[in-house]
């Protein structure tokens, strides 16, 4: 199934308020075996200057992947998600995000192209806080492999 | 001559890809159903791409030192990474070289992940300010 490529370039207004939670990074932590205590007890993350304890570099695709389901689930857009592999992940950092950052996520579509049947679609996610401070930009490439290519 | 750092080994069995869809939020069936898996041509349930992922940033933030000594971190995922319904499930090997220090002090790895022995990521790095 073609994408409608009109959307490159789009933007969307900022998704709603995400608070970001201590647990939710222990959680993260825990999941992908994070032990250091940054990551789990406050007290360690302050002794670091953190404010709180801090997310690994890989968590803010926890908050973008959700933020970026405005794109992707518009069915203007045309993608098949059961079709859908991953395929670059990239994040450039403008501080690490901690336990208590309220953001907000800016979508864009960077890129659509195609190519031996498939489809790839590049979203950027500018993710800053209410007051605009930028924390992290993170650009996914998805897949939405050709039919003949189950 | 690039200064190769130390391999780091990370064992991933079905029980982590459990913990981390519900962490993450990412419960795309292909993850966990051997039917859905196979339905759509993988080998079986494979491991999320951001899972290994996160598994790579482990190894570069213990090179680096710290969280937020890592400015930019990318990857492109080349293969999937099979994770069979096993206790010892599968084992993902990261390895990184010193590819350059910038002229602001900061270093930049390559990064490699092998399954299997198949690298499962390609053009993947991280820059790191320097301790």
């Amino acid at each position: 199934m073609p994408l409608d490529q009109t959307f490159a370039g789009r933007t969307w207004p900022p998704t709603e308020t995400y608070l970001v939670g201590r647990e939710k990074i222990r959680e993260f932590a825990r999941a992908i075996g994070a032990t250091d205590a940054e990551y789990h007890d406050p007290e360690a993350a302050r002794a670091l200057g953190y404010p709180d304890v801090v997310a690994p570099p890989t968590f803010p695709v926890a908050i973008t992947m959700t933020a970026s389901r405005q794109v992707v689930n518009d069915p203007a857009l045309g993608l098949d998600y059961s079709r859908v592999v991953h395929g670059d992940q990239r994040f450039v950092y403008t501080r690490p995000m901690v336990a208590g950052d309220a953001v907000v996520c800016v979508n864009t579509v960077d890129e659509i192209t195609t190519r031996g049947g498939h489809w790839f679609l590049t979203v950027r996610t500018e993710v800053r806080t209410e007051a605009g401070e930028p924390v992290v930009t993170v650009w996914s490439k998805l897949v939405q492999r050709g039919e003949e290519h189950p | 001559m690039n200064e190769i750092l130390e391999p780091q080994t990370f064992r991933v069995t079905r029980a982590d890809l459990v913990r981390y869809a519900g962490a993450s939020g990412d419960f795309n069936p292909i993850h966990w159903s051997d039917r859905i898996a196979t339905g759509v041509g993988l080998p079986g349930v494979i491991a999320h791409g951001m899972f290994t992922m996160a598994l790579v940033g482990r190894a570069v933030t213990g090179w680096a030192g710290a969280a937020d000594a890592v400015k930019e971190f990318s990857v492109r995922f080349a293969r999937p990474v099979p994770v069979p319904d096993t206790d010892e499930g599968t084992e993902v090997v990261v390895t990184a070289t010193v590819k350059e220090v910038t002229e602001d002090g900061d270093t930049r790895l390559a990064l490699t992940a092998t399954c299997n022995g198949d690298k499962v990521l390609s053009l993947a790095q991280a820059l790191v300010r320097k301790r």
